[in-house]
């Protein structure tokens, strides 16, 4: 059974585009990215997953539950972290916390005791007098404390610190290692590179790419830096075309065979062809007529 | 009802000052009784006698210069509009504030289905109305207490449970909707409960208007009327009872097919 599973996956609000057939496949255990810009629909797919908005067309299953037939099922199953972590004005962080758990009909006091003392949070503190990076970490308690089979964090490392944030992933990534599956969104490529073993490229509310991180980092794209006295001018492929020194540096997704005759039809003083980092790779798919056009 | 519990404790303060309020006008009203009863036989007679002005107000039902009299023409000003004002706030913001502090998505993310949120909310929306009835009725009864007077308990508990009735009605009309709203609730819970009070002012000064009594539950929460009659018009009652009941039915129907903005 998946952990989460949707097909044709359609959001539209009136005309406006939300996601558009999306075709997601997690499986228990994983600790996946789903990665894509501001308004690219990440959210929207976490919502609609979540039975917050409902599809225009599509289905999805979380947990192997319907959405929209069997929600209840589904929440109780998973912890989810918003984007923006907003609570009761008035309410004091421990309050939250506890409505949190009594909402789900558990006590919840002695994970949430040992969370807050990992995320150095103030139990006492009322939820207007935080900081974001606090609120966030108020979110990140409610997520967790009742242990979750399913973990659905929305750019969860927003306003956290960087110590913060390692001590966050720390925890991740032990919850991994018990099994929660670790569903993650972020446009923060470097913290999906790090830590997910398969991630999702959303795009203008499609799905472009998805794949194992190191699978995505092969892509056909290949960053070449190259020096001497070259004219590339006629290789197709190239992109994010950068002069540096005598020579240039590119990302290439043609074919490799037409790249080394053009090379070696030039006085080339030093050439080398690396894999592209994750975040290349997502510029790759985002440059206007990138491959993910 | 951990909600319901979460609602009430949210709505705690709102509560006790509004309930401070209501019951301190209706305490002074009630205390100054015994100074005005002395002039009251000339002066009952002049406020049952202005035309439009005590149609409009119901005071050419009762003796104003009676206990009962004076307690249903203040209590209909003070009681009546307080409440109404409160019912319909605190209904009308209780499903849209979520939506407008952006706490919707912090809810919904939990176990708990769209119906029982309507159902525990409805449930603190009555509890904070029979609360602050509860606490005006005390106060408004040791003050007849203090002024030494006999109680008319009939036509006291009447106006009292009919006042309940229609904010109990308003309650489920404005919580119908919430339901419908993503912010702006404040303005329209109170336009709702001013505009119901006005058409029964508009409903006694004409009776060509009087069809607005079948709208309006200050129809059949109109304190004069029910001190003179010694009774509540329970046909009036049943169908304020069923437009708070359409409300709700209409807060269900909303509520459990929208999309939550977070």
């Amino acid at each position: 059974m998946e952990a989460i599973k949707a097909e044709g996956l359609t959001k539209y609000y009136g005309k406006a585009r939300g996601i558009v057939g999306l075709d997601l496949c997690v499986e228990q255990g994983e600790f996946f990215g789903f990665i894509g810009p501001n308004g690219a629909g990440k959210s929207t797919t976490i919502r609609t997953l979540l039975g917050l908005i409902r599809p225009s067309s599509g289905k999805a299953a979380v947990m192997g539950k319907e959405i929209g037939k069997e929600n209840q099922e589904i929440l109780r199953e998973v912890g989810y972290l918003p984007s923006e972590a907003v609570f009761y004005q008035g309410t004091r962080v421990r309050d939250v916390l506890r409505l949190s758990a009594g909402l789900r009909k558990m006590d919840c006091r002695e994970e949430a005791e040992r969370l807050c003392q990992r995320l150095g949070l103030d139990g006492a503190k009322k939820v207007e007098e935080l900081s974001f990076g606090n609120r966030k970490k108020v979110g990140i308690v409610c997520a967790l404390q009742h242990s979750p089979r399913l973990l659905i964090l929305d750019e969860p490392t927003s306003g956290l610190d960087p110590l913060m944030q390692r001590e966050f992933f720390q925890i991740l990534k032990e919850r991994n290692e018990r099994g929660t599956t670790i569903f993650l969104s972020s446009h923060i490529l470097s913290e999906i590179q790090r830590n997910c073993t398969r991630a999702a490229i959303v795009r203008q509310g499609r799905m472009i790419a998805c794949d194992r991180v190191e699978a995505l980092a092969q892509a056909s794209a290949k960053r070449v830096t190259v020096h001497g006295d070259i004219n590339i001018s006629g290789l197709r492929g190239v992109r994010d075309l950068q002069q540096e020194g005598d020579g240039f540096r590119f990302l290439y997704a043609g074919d490799i065979n037409a790249l080394l005759r053009t090379l070696a039809g030039h006085p080339v003083t030093d050439v080398s062809i690396a894999e592209p980092d994750l975040e290349e790779i997502f510029m790759h798919y985002y440059l206007e007529g990138g491959a993910g056009e | 009802m951990r909600l319901a519990r979460h609602e009430l404790r949210q709505g705690r303060t709102a509560l006790l000052v509004w309930a401070a309020a209501i019951s301190f006008l209706m305490a002074v009203c009630v205390l100054l009784y015994p100074e005005m009863e002395g002039d009251m036989g000339e002066l009952g007679d002049m406020f049952s006698s202005m035309g439009s002005f005590s149609e409009a107000f119901g005071m050419d039902q009762v003796n104003f210069g009676t206990l009962e009299g004076f307690y249903a023409v203040e209590c209909g000003n003070i009681l009546g509009l307080g409440g109404a004002f409160y019912a319909a706030l605190c209904a009308v913001t209780m499903l849209e504030k979520e939506e407008r502090g952006h706490t919707a998505e912090f809810l919904l993310a939990h176990p708990i289905s769209r119906r029982r949120i309507l159902l525990e909310k409805l449930a603190a929306s009555l509890a904070q109305v029979a609360l602050l009835n509860g606490a005006v009725l005390a106060v408004s009864l040791a003050a007849l207490a203090g002024i030494g007077n006999e109680v008319p308990w009939k036509g006291i508990l009447l106006v009292h449970l009919a006042y309940f009735l229609l904010q109990a009605e308003l309650v489920g009309v404005c919580f119908g909707i919430s339901a419908f709203l993503r912010r702006g609730g404040m303005g329209i819970g109170l336009g709702i409960a001013a505009v119901l009070y006005f058409l029964q002012i508009i409903a006694n000064l004409s009776q060509e208007a009087g069809f607005l009594k079948y709208i309006t539950p200050f129809g059949y929460a109109d304190g004069t009327k029910i001190v003179a009659d010694g009774s509540l018009d329970l046909g009036l009652v049943a169908l304020g009872m069923l437009y708070g009941l359409l409300g709700a039915l209409a807060a269900d129907w909303e509520y459990g097919r929208k999309d939550i903005q977070g």
